[in-house]
């Protein structure tokens, strides 16, 4: 195989610091909307008691799992030996330590007391999923770290394979224990099941592909730089098949679900009845998510495309936000069943009915400065260190790959 | 649920397992296992030879009576917390805290009509301890469930976890709190048995002391571990339930006649 | 906002030295208020100067032993700094013991500490502290803290007004 070239990204300067500025304006934004929320308190967004995580948690939840899939790229490179893949690997590392640390970084703004994150660092409970999730983000950052200087530094090529192996691992811990955060609520009927954690294995890999090839996309085109057909076409049909899995795994959660009776309400809810979530589900996460997005990817009329793998990514990306919405917010606002066999006639806890939920600007600009700050870290890490190949032209002989 | 005070026998469920506990202890900061450690070396510390509990008999709890509800919110100071200026009446409704509440149930199947008091069920194995990633949702060595609100970050885990939506957040800055009874925006707040009273040495509760006022006596706390206390008679003599028993967390609340 | 303790507590170490210096210099004798208990009593919980440098550390010591074992008669209670140190006001009432020129507020302001304390705790004194009546023997809760104080004037503050109201009427 000929050997790659790796170079910093430049693009023209007005180009390149309008689009920064643009990402900064964002941040800012979200700066504000924390300031406003932790100022006054969270009774200026939409969460209450009743429902606890909201819009924000919906945007930290998605861009952590996608950190972990767009991390798939590279692993695929190292692990299972694509060659195709493995000059990409650099970029995807960049991508998924900026995904995660929107995602982290929209979390903690969103804490009741985010003055107190020095306390979340140095008082661990063990047996909390949440801890281990900060061990495993952190440990990311510090792996995926290490994996990319592996891959740019030529003295510590050496150690490439075993980093290559170790973050592979890691990642997919990570995205276990992301899901797990939802498997340990016993209580709520909609997350107690046991398929949660590989679905969001599977999500991951969707979503971090889809943002991997639309960010892949923009920067070629940015920096006016050679990306070859076939090599899109292989993340293109890669692409179909994580979002063919998503849909299948969903369709299987919800089967098991309709075979536990008690759980027949929350899926009733979810599937027919629950208004904004049902639309959510149907025509966000199944149409707009997953049919069409494998219809421009499957079909012949589409077949070398750029717009159209574009188009097939980003609608898989809102598919899958409204997907997690509808598994965080929808399962939140159906009611737990504290009262087996009993009908809650009156509280003044709204037990029993179902809880309405509005999202406030501010939860909304504060989960978008999250997506900012994670495309802002890519373009400056796109700048100063050797990510992209100078061209990705196709390979003269591509069966090998 | 038959006759009987299934008290615990000191071991000690675990959701993910003894390693992840042993490696747990090794590394973890000081303060989180200080509570199951130190039940009994501290002369004056509560000590783990007691369980406080609490037995509501529904059948004496009285629709639309709420004397439990103020005598909480007096206590605790929860009403010295005003809804904030210009925000709608359901949002305060969904928003304001609230430890104790009044529930009305009807069984699906005969429909009988059950009135009852609702609050944190002080669990001996309590999801929200589990879950929480600082150790500040904890079990005193006496089996009352609270938050340490010093190093509770609001992230709302333990709100998310609870069976019984016990836990309650504040959204808001408190400007007026009782001295016995701090409390402050962004943490997480639920029923913790007025500990400051039985820490003082009172043996009841308010929401006891006000349903007994009212004349109902629905609400019986105390010592579950004491052979002797009037708690411990009346479950032995009385069928008694645990709300969702079916998770097996063996709660400290029992309701008879349920 | 995301204030780091880290790194005010290294400020706080560097400034230690220079601090015993300029609590005699620049703020006078003592940081005492007048009209607090303190004003009239010969000493604090523990030896003065130990109190200037060490009371952070002593509070979040003592109050890891009541929040978690129950342990309520604590040396260094909050609620008990509040009780001798917060100073009466013209009106009759309390001012608040962090607000401007207040006792816990004149170092910290100098020292750019900004405590996050009385957000949750009561910055006035308040009812009577429980543990104290249950040391004394007696169920005396909820008795008001100026009534507890001979030769205090009988004027109270609107929140302790609504108190009161609602004792009396209880008994
Ligand atoms: C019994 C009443 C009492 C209590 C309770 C009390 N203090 Fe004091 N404190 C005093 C008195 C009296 C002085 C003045 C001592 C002196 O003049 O040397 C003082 C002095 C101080 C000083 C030194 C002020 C200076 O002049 O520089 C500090 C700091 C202090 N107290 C902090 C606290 C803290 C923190 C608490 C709570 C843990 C507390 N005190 C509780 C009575 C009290
Ligand atoms: C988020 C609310 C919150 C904040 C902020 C907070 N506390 Fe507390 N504190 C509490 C609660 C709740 C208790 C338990 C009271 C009880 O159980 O009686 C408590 C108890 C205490 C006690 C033991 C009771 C007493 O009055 O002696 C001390 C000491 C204490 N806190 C010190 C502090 C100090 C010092 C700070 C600031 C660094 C602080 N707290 C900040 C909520 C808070
Ligand atoms: C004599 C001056 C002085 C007085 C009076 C004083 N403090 Fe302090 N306090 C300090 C200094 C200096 C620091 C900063 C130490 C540091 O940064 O490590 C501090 C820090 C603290 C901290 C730690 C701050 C943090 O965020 O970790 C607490 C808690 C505290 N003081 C409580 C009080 C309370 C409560 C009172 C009133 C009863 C009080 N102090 C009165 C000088 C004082």
């Amino acid at each position: 195989m000929k050997k790659m070239h790796f170079s910093e990204l430049w693009c023209s300067s007005p180009r390149y610091w309008g689009g920064l500025s643009f990402l900064a304006f964002l941040v800012l934004l979200g700066l504000g909307a924390f300031y406003h929320m932790e100022h006054n308190g969270h009774w200026v967004t939409g969460m209450s008691n009743h429902l606890v995580w909201g819009l924000p948690h919906v945007f930290a939840i998605f861009m952590i799992v996608a950190a972990s899939g767009a991390l798939n790229v590279a692993s695929i490179g190292s692990v299972f030996g694509g060659p195709m893949y493995k000059p990409l690997g650099r970029f995807s590392g960049l991508l998924a330590i900026g995904l995660l640390a929107g995602g982290l970084m929209v979390l903690v703004l969103d804490l009741g007391r985010p003055d107190r994150l020095i306390v979340a660092m140095t008082n661990f409970n063990m047996k909390s999923i949440f801890t281990w999730n900060i061990l495993l983000y952190t440990g990311f950052f510090a792996i995926v770290g290490i994996y990319i200087w592996t891959m740019i530094d030529r003295k510590a090529t050496q150690y490439y394979t075993v980093a290559g192996y170790v973050a592979f691992f890691w990642r997919l811990v990570l995205t276990t224990g992301t899901g797990s955060i939802f498997g340990f609520l016993v209580a709520r009927e909609a997350y107690d099941a046991a398929i949660m954690a590989p679905m969001f294995i599977i999500m991951s890999f969707s979503f971090g592909l889809a943002f991997f090839i639309i960010t892949l996309i923009s920067a070629y085109w940015w920096a006016g730089r050679t990306l070859g057909e076939v090599r899109l076409a292989r993340l293109k049909h890669l692409l179909g098949v994580f979002v063919g899995a998503v849909l299948y795994f969903s369709f299987v959660y919800h089967l098991t679900n309709l075979y536990m009776t008690q759980h027949h309400g929350v899926e009733r809810f979810i599937l027919l009845e629950g208004g904004i979530y049902t639309v959510m589900f149907w025509l966000g996460h199944v149409v707009v998510g997953s049919v069409i997005p494998l219809f421009l990817i499957y079909s012949p009329a589409f077949a070398t495309s750029r717009f159209a793998i574009g188009t097939a990514s980003v609608l898989v990306l809102l598919g899958g936000f409204l997907q997690l919405y509808v598994i965080v917010i929808g399962g939140q606002a159906y009611p737990m069943n504290i009262f087996p066999g009993k009908e809650v006639i009156a509280s003044s806890f709204l037990d029993g009915s179902i809880v309405q939920y509005t999202p406030t600007p501010a939860e909304g600009l504060l989960g978008i400065a999250g997506m900012a700050v994670a495309v802002t870290m890519v373009a400056i890490g796109a700048r100063m260190l050797k990510v992209f190949p100078d061209s990705l032209e196709d390979p003269a002989e591509v069966e090998h790959a | 649920m038959g006759k009987h005070n299934d008290q615990p026998d000191g071991k000690r469920r675990q959701f993910i397992g003894g390693t992840i506990l042993a490696a747990g202890a090794a590394t973890v900061a000081p303060g989180i296992l200080l509570t199951v450690a130190q039940a009994t070396g501290e002369s004056q510390g509560v000590s783990s030879d007691v369980r406080y509990g609490m037995l509501i008999d529904t059948d004496k709890c009285v629709a639309d009576c709420t004397a439990c509800v103020d005598a909480c919110d007096k206590e605790n100071g929860l009403d010295l917390q005003q809804k904030p200026k210009g925000q709608s009446d359901d949002d305060w409704n969904a928003q304001r805290p609230q430890w104790v509440r009044k529930v009305q149930l009807k069984d699906r199947q005969t429909g009988d009509i059950t009135d009852l008091p609702m609050m944190c069920q002080h669990c001996e194995f309590p999801p929200c301890v589990d879950v929480c990633p600082t150790g500040a949702s904890f079990r005193r060595a006496d089996g009352i469930v609270m938050v340490d609100r010093h190093t509770c970050i609001g992230c709302r885990y333990c709100m998310m976890a609870c069976p019984y939506k016990a836990r309650s957040f504040i959204h808001q800055n408190v400007v007026n709190q009782l001295v016995a009874a701090p409390r402050g925006k962004g943490c997480v707040e639920s029923c913790n048995f007025c500990v400051h009273r039985i820490d003082a040495g009172k043996m009841t509760t308010a929401c006891q002391d006000a349903c007994a006022k009212e004349g109902h006596q629905a609400i019986v706390f105390g010592d579950l571990k004491n052979p002797e206390s009037e708690i411990a008679s009346i479950l032995r003599e009385k069928n008694s339930r645990q709300i969702r028993a079916d998770l097996e967390l063996n709660t400290g609340v029992r309701y008879t006649d349920l | 906002m995301l204030s780091s303790t880290g790194i005010r507590r290294f400020a706080g170490v560097l400034m230690a030295g220079a601090f015993t210096f300029l609590t005699t210099g620049v703020l006078g004798d003592s940081a005492v208020t007048p009209g607090s208990k303190a004003a009239g009593m010969e000493a604090c919980v523990a030896p003065t100067a130990e109190m200037r440098r060490n009371h952070m550390d002593y509070l979040k010591h003592d109050r890891i032993k009541t929040v978690r074992k129950g342990i309520r008669d604590i040396r260094n209670s909050l609620a008990d700094c509040v009780d001798c140190h917060a100073a009466k006001n013209g009106s009759g009432g309390y001012a608040q013991i962090d607000s401007e020129g207040q006792f816990c507020d004149k170092c910290h302001n100098y020292m750019a500490v900004d405590l996050a304390c009385f957000q949750c705790h009561r910055k006035t004194p308040g009812e009577e502290k429980l543990s104290q009546s249950a040391l004394d023997g007696g169920n005396v809760d909820h008795r008001l803290g100026l009534l507890r104080d001979k030769d205090a004037p009988a004027a109270l503050a609107a929140d302790e007004l609504v108190q009161l109201q609602a004792i009396v009427q209880e008994d």
